[in-house]
């Protein structure tokens, strides 16, 4: 034996040494070593400290249950939190302890352990609240004193994907039920998915030797996983957690065995018709003083240790056992060549047999006995044999304590899939009663754990799983083996302990068993309240190792048995999940995908400043000339469009075909405008209501024939307005005939506005008399625009005499050009989204989102007119008739002149009353959009006031941090009033 | 009565005599036949509620009814923040009022909550959102003279995980910075408010659930409980999750929906985030408590449930969201993850309000926001309870607002310009 | 993530849906027949069950079909309406 590696064994490659640091100390293992066994190999025996009390602590598991060994790995791996046990060793591998400093060895932390009597459960609840204000103080020493690993300096260098999978029969576990599992409902025909977290398969086969069919148990392994990795319809993924079980089968599996260098690792979305969990037991360990020295581990991980990785935990070991596995142990290990000083069994009459096997391999067993007392701060140098219920007795040199408390079954998936769990008496474990998804479990994680019965359980849910899937499973027996001894647990797992010595039950929260007395004590006395209080189960291994004796110290002090207190909550994840993984190529560019208009490229070669205006569509803001800034650029193009001709791209609008012989009387529901008697090629404006009278969008509706009709809506309604007349027309008035059809990509659109508008329409339209008697304001015609197929409609949301042309997505950006050069000579200006809102400010027309925010009906917008309220029914018409909701003063929409009219009021700022009496702090309204209007060449605003038509003429004032400024009340309509501009 | 102060001389004594002796946080009584006033649900608004109406009204005969463990609702299950930057004007007043009691609360209960006042950052990644944040930073001045609107810059150097590109698909554009934002330990919460109700004479019955509402007329009498009837002529509902269910006892239809809203924290880290952030564009906003998780929130799942469960692909559009304001976190592991049920009104607004049965009140609605609230609302509930009458803070929020039209709308979607 | 059964496109996941909430709450025939009182109630209120609740589904991002499904909000177990 080198150090403590055994000269034989395991499932290392002992030709391939490899070198890594710990701590910063140059170390070697062998490929097939995790950290954790070459750490043991290397006779590394303190590997973290504690996350309270930072006592020196060693490994306690070989599994995803390690609660100990914390580390930080450096370099291009360079993650916090990463469990020893579950990290793979690679050459150059760097990993530091958490939460220590300097180190594990020598860490100033540990004053905390020497003062820990001052700080038991729930310390923090009642200290540190005086000298008032004093908390922030505390509180910077208390979080740099918590929290473990550090956020990586630099972003993972290796990539995530995410995919869906789908699959007849998902199995989760590959030991002995996993593989027969996979293989009884493989031969099946039935596509099945075997996911494990090993990154071999084989379960505890590969921890405990054992034999199948008269041969080593990893021989049958070998052949099994042969015969299922032939079979085309069987997928077996190792390395590969199944981490969460959602609602309807969705099970997410974390796949670290990528296949590609640069992919760290895969999230699986596994959507299973049947699922077999077979996700194996945990070992349960014991409660006794003391019992988290480096030393003190788990009976299974020693063997483990021993099994794959051909490590001794120790030289000299003294199991302490309430049931019978602890004596097979004992037999594997002397076997091995680590020497079993003794067996202390908690129980009162041990079987004859167990105790006869023992004396037989000279091994003493104290029977009734627990443990006192454990010596070496550092690691294990003794351990005291007391009996039960006793304190004080004789003590035993040994190196390593080994706790058999039993098993821990793995049901986390199942309670997270709403299974319902029940106490298993004899165990003094849970195990899955009622199922409510289409899962069934088989094996250790539902309390079987002897080999024959655990592999007759595994045939069982296979075959189960893929009948309930649909398909025929011939006969499948499963192998020979034996189940061994029966465990024959005694239900002790706390030993009495001095008073003052520490016996823990979460080992890294550092929860020991009399805090959760304490916590009962002080009337926290649900299991969650216990949890919360002492933080016991809330670590980073969630209660793996340490729930059920939580719950256990629990009983004992209400004196009930744990069944009356319950089981706790699963809660996904059953391993931390890197969130990396869980973002994948989700994260990036396309976390939300944009859009552009046809018209794009143009754009971008006239240097427009693109910025996502509504409903991701991203567009020019304004067409900057050299030394403009956005405010001069805006004004430039607000003034083209009040004095000469501008251009702009409103292809985002959300656009709608209605068709039918029941769509004009479909749609006169859907608007309070009047449709019905809308005559063919004219245009209406339209408001669209919720049913309870506010204003939920605007846009035009057109008639293009006796039953079709064509609908805008805002921008960024578009998907909501779409879904808004499906919804109307399926779920309310089937019976109307009519389709509706989003064609918002179909059409594109320029809008050619200003003075000069027909000027240059008439340069390139064909077929359509421009005239304004022949073409009025709120017509629409067909022709032909620079020669391709076009709508155009007489519509305006600026004021002025405008022109939007529609053509097919395809001919949008050839349409542009051309009207680009056609107007050269007029100076034609493109107009980007600002402009467009100075525009519309200036004309005091509402929009969606600024002044109808919601709560604003079609009166308070001061478009009570457009309200037919003649017509027998609309939606939103029985609201607004409402005789409550009219008694009261409203918010209206009314224009604000400041009274120094160079300088723009705030938007959004608040607006005061300047009358005696009223509260100076309660705003009366706000500013909801402000412009230097191009036309009339002063600041104005828009504002939505409580009664602000009756304060026509009269004074407000912003409030103080929005500059005070006075400003005089007006109809909101600042140009035009009576719409000579755009009906010229 | 008073509960035995808790300090660092009784947490010193009590350390010589091994913890031994500490008293009961609260008792578990037996619940009487009758009392003053009857309180259903026991997380932090029941209970703040029961402390309140023995503080400032002198009624103390009162029973809490809690059919789990108390604070194991919505109290136990959110995201810890607390912050008044809201839209409307009655909403900026009341939760700012909530956010100063938060301020005083552990030395008002003399229980630790750990309120930290850390300041939140809510990110601003469209100009349509800017225009919102500036309406929202104005209103907001009227209450938290110190809240603004700040650079990306700004933002980097409170917070250095983010990422400020402005090639980002959704630049940081600007931020809002509310200083007075900040967390608290959740359960301390429930627990601070229970232990003082309880030393006032309160009796908070654990497991007992309420089956139905007993009504004489037009009046409440009581209820009845999985313990068997209890009287009392004043009803307080003070339930999240189940408000429908509730009030369905009493013959009341709320204009409420019941949506599953998931939670998750990440494994404990050292210190790396000492704001709340917020990004609203994409549903996300997280905090890291002092324990050194991350708890971060997202949006709610889309359907109506009562099942405290939700679907992985909330979660998967939170974390990338996340990582892509903070790319660092890919190798930061998820540690758990939960779900609430939360109660949404039509408005998003809470309903604190007595109802058309003389004597039963509702204290529900809250939806993801109610744990910010707690003491403002226990404060206002508890005065509606004893006088009968809404407070001037809490009068926006009656069920009678409907009827009336006076909707206090929290859900305004982003203007664009069109 | 729920698994929803489309009447014509099969089983798809939520992410294609939208929920529509109660398919009962019916807008009524003639609204102006309703006092305020009862037109509020229908405005406002919800049923909100505990339990099993018939519910509109909108297949948006799929087929586009409005659809009834019955589902239990407490298990989530889900029955097509035929």
């Amino acid at each position: 034996m080198t150090g403590y590696r055994l000269d034989r064994g395991g499932r290392i490659d002992r030709t391939r040494p490899i070198e890594f640091r710990f701590n910063g100390c140059a170390l070697q293992g062998f490929a097939g070593d995790t950290l954790a066994s070459a750490l043991l190999a290397n006779g590394i025996g303190v590997v973290g400290r504690s996350f309270k009390y930072h006592r020196p602590r060693g490994l306690i598991a070989a599994g995803v249950e390690e609660c100990n060994a914390i580390v930080q790995l450096g370099g291009d791996d360079d993650a916090p939190n990463m469990v020893a046990t579950r990290v793979a060793l690679t050459e150059g591998l760097d990993a530091r302890s958490v939460n220590c400093w300097p180190g594990p060895n020598f860490d100033f932390g540990a004053i905390n352990d020497r003062l820990g009597r001052l700080l038991p459960a729930g310390f923090y609840y009642k200290t540190f609240m005086g000298p008032r204000g004093f908390w922030p103080l505390y509180e910077w020493f208390i979080r740099r004193a918590a929290g473990l690993g550090r956020v990586p300096e630099r972003r993972d260098p290796l990539g995530y994907e995410k995919r869906y999978d789908h699959c007849d029969v998902l199995v989760v576990g590959a030991g002995p039920a996993g593989l027969m599992a996979a293989v009884a409902a493989g031969r099946s025909g039935a596509r099945v998915m075997l996911v494990d977290e090993r990154p071999e398969p084989g379960g505890m086969l590969l921890d405990a030797p054992d034999d199948i069919d008269g041969h080593p148990a990893l021989d049958w392994v070998a052949a099994v996983t042969a015969e299922l990795d032939v079979m085309a319809n069987v997928r077996r993924l190792a390395d590969a957690t199944a981490f969460a079980y959602y609602d309807h089968n969705l099970i997410g599996v974390i796949e670290r065995n990528t296949g590609r260098a640069n992919l760290r690792e895969r999230l699986r979305k596994v959507r299973a018709r049947q699922v077999v969990l077979a996700a194996g037991a945990i070992e349960r360990p014991l409660v006794f003083p003391d019992n988290d020295r480096p030393g003190v581990m788990l009976a299974s991980a020693a063997l483990a240790y021993v099994e794959r990785w051909g490590v001794a935990p120790g030289r000299r070991a003294v199991i302490v056992t309430n049931n019978s596995s602890a004596y097979d142990t004992a037999r594997h290990l002397k076997a091995r060549g680590v020497e079993v000083a003794a067996i202390v069994d908690l129980r009162a009459t041990p079987p004859a047999t167990a105790l006869a096997e023992a004396a037989g391999a000279g091994i003493s067993v104290h029977v009734g006995h627990g443990v006192g007392g454990i010596r070496g701060r550092m690691g294990v140098t003794a351990l005291q044999v007391a009996p039960v219920g006793e304190v004080g007795g004789d003590w035993i040199d040994c190196d390593l304590v080994l706790m058999a408390g039993g098993w821990t079954p793995g049901v986390h998936l199942f309670s997270q899939s709403g299974g319902k769990l029940r106490w298993e008496p004899d165990l003094g474990c849970v195990v899955p009663d009622r199922c409510v998804q289409a899962e069934r479990s088989a094996g250790a994680c539902r309390g079987r754990f002897g080999l024959a019965s655990v592999l007759a359980d595994g045939t069982r849910a296979g075959a189960e799983a893929a009948r309930a899937a649909g398909f025929a499973v011939r006969d499948v027996t499963p192998p020979v083996a034996s189940n061994g001894p029966a465990l024959e647990l005694a239900l002790i797992w706390e030993m009495a302990g001095a008073r003052g010595r520490r016996a823990f039950v979460d080992f890294q929260n550092d929860v020991t068993a009399a805090d959760i007395r304490l916590a009962r004590r002080e009337g926290y006395r649900s299991i969650e309240h216990v949890k919360r209080y002492t933080t016991g189960g809330m670590a980073i291994d969630q209660g793996k190792t340490g729930n059920l004796n939580l719950i256990d110290v629990l009983a004992r002090a209400e004196d009930v048995a744990a069944s009356a207190i319950g089981t706790t909550t699963y809660r996904p994840p059953y391993t931390p999940v890197n969130f990396g993984a869980l973002a994948a190529q989700d994260a990036g560019p396309t976390i939300v995908p944009w859009r552009e208009t046809p018209m794009t490229p143009w754009h971008a070669s006239a240097g427009a400043v693109m910025y996502e205006a509504g409903a991701t569509w991203r567009r020019p803001g304004y067409y900057p000339r050299p030394d403009e800034d956005m405010e001069a650029a805006t004004l430039r193009e607000a003034r083209a469009v009040r004095f000469g001709v501008g251009i702009y791209d409103s292809s985002p609008l959300g656009k709608f075909e209605v068709r039918g012989p029941d769509a004009a009387a479909f749609l006169d529901r859907i608007y309070c405008t009047r449709i019905l008697d809308l005559p063919h090629h004219r245009i209406r404006y339209g408001l669209m209501l919720r049913e309870d009278g506010r204003l939920f969008d605007d846009g035009t509706v057109m008639r293009l024939g006796p039953d079709h009709f064509f609908l805008t809506s805002t921008t960024g309604n578009a998907d909501a307005v779409y879904a808004w007349l499906e919804r109307w027309h399926k779920c309310e008035w089937p019976a109307l005939k009519l389709w509706i059809t989003p064609v918002t990509t179909v059409w594109a659109n320029a809008v050619v506005c200003g003075p000069h508008a027909r000027d240059l329409m008439a340069r390139v339209t064909e077929g359509v008399d421009l005239a304004s008697k022949a073409f009025p304001f709120m017509a629409v015609r067909e022709g032909k625009v620079a020669g391709l197929p076009a709508r155009v409609m007489r519509v305006s949301f600026t004021g002025e005499l405008s022109f939007e042309i529609n053509v097919p997505a395809r001919h949008a950006l050839a349409l542009w050009e051309a009207l680009i050069d056609a107007g050269r000579d007029m100076d034609i200006t493109p107009v980007g989204s600002e402009a467009s809102h100075v525009l519309r400010v200036e004309k005091g027309y509402i929009s969606v989102g600024h002044e109808a925010d919601g709560m604003a009906g079609p009166d308070d917008l001061g478009l009570g007119r457009l309200v037919a309220r003649d017509k027998p029914d609309f939606i939103g018409k029985r609201s607004l008739a409402i005789a409550a909701w009219n008694a009261g003063p409203r918010r209206q929409m009314v224009g604000l002149l400041p009274e120094n009219g160079a300088a723009l009021l705030p938007e959004g700022a608040p607006v005061m009353s300047v009358e005696a009496g009223r509260d100076p702090s309660a705003p009366i309204g706000f500013v909801t959009a402000s412009a230097m209007g191009p036309a009339l060449g002063r600041s104005l605003s828009i504002a939505m006031i409580d009664d602000g038509r009756a304060l026509i003429g009269r004074t407000v004032q912003l409030s103080a941090r929005a500059g005070s400024q006075r400003a005089l009340v007006v109809d909101p309509v600042f140009l035009d009033p009576q719409g000579a501009r755009l009906r010229s | 009565m008073a509960a035995r102060r808790y300090s660092i001389w009784s947490l010193i004594r009590n350390a010589l005599a091994y913890h031994e002796g500490w008293a009961r946080a609260w008792r578990a009584p037996e619940p009487k036949p009758a009392y003053d006033a009857i309180i259903i649900g026991g997380g932090g608004h029941g209970l703040a509620t029961a402390y309140y109406l023995a503080r400032d009204h002198g009624i103390a005969n009162v029973a809490v009814l809690e059919k789990g463990w108390l604070g194991g609702g919505n109290t136990g299950r959110n995201t810890v923040t607390i912050r008044s930057n809201y839209l409307r004007d009655p909403s900026i007043r009341f939760y700012e009022h909530a956010r100063r009691l938060y301020e005083e609360m552990s030395q008002e209960l003399n229980f630790n909550v750990m309120f930290s006042r850390r300041g939140q950052i809510d990110l601003i990644q469209t100009w349509a959102k800017l225009r919102d944040a500036r309406r929202r930073s104005l209103s907001m001045a009227l209450v938290d003279a110190e809240y603004e609107i700040i650079t990306p810059e700004e933002v980097k150097r409170r917070v250095p995980l983010v990422e400020i590109d402005p090639t980002a698909r959704l630049p940081i554009l600007a931020a809002t910075w509310h200083p007075g934002a900040g967390i608290a330990r959740h359960d301390a919460v429930a627990w601070g408010y229970a232990r003082q109700a309880d030393a006032a004479g309160v009796d908070i019955i654990q497991n007992c659930e309420v089956t139905g509402i007993r009504r004489d007329g037009g009046r409440v009498t009581g209820v009845e409980t999985t313990r068997g009837p209890i009287a009392a002529p004043r009803i307080g509902v003070a339930v999240a999750g189940h408000a429908g269910v509730v009030a369905a006892m009493a013959g009341l239809r709320l204009p409420i929906e019941t949506v599953p809203l998931q939670a998750f924290v990440s494994e404990p880290l050292k210190p790396v985030l000492d704001v709340i952030l917020n990004c609203p564009a994409l549903h996300v906003y997280l905090a890291q408590t002092d324990k050194g998780e991350l708890i971060i929130g997202g949006a709610a799942d889309g359907y109506t449930s009562y099942a405290q469960r939700g679907g992985l692909h909330v979660i998967e559009q939170s974390v990338a969201t996340l990582i892509e304001l903070m790319p660092r976190l890919k190798r930061v592991k998820m540690l758990r993850q939960w779900a609430g049920m939360i109660d949404l009104t039509y408005d998003t607004s809470p309903i604190i309000s007595a109802t058309p049965v003389d004597g039963l009140y509702l204290n529900v609605g809250w939806g993801s926001g109610g744990f910010k609230a707690i003491p403002a609302s226990g404060e206002g509930f508890a005065h509606l309870l004893a006088t009968g009458r809404p407070s001037p803070l809490i009068q926006p929020f009656g069920l009678d607002r409907f009827a009336q039209g006076r909707l206090v709308l929290e859900t305004a979607g982003a203007s664009n310009r069109e | 993530m729920l698994l929803i059964p489309c009447p014509f496109c099969g089983l798809r996941n939520e992410e294609e849906f939208t929920s529509g909430s109660e398919a009962d709450r019916h807008r009524p025939a003639d609204p102006i027949a309703l006092d305020d009182q009862a037109w509020v109630a229908h405005l406002f209120e919800r049923a909100n069950p505990k339990g099993a609740v018939r519910e509109w589904w909108w297949h948006g991002r799929g087929c586009r079909l409005w659809f009834v499904l019955e589902r239990d909000t407490v298990t989530n177990a889900i029955k097509v309406v035929p």
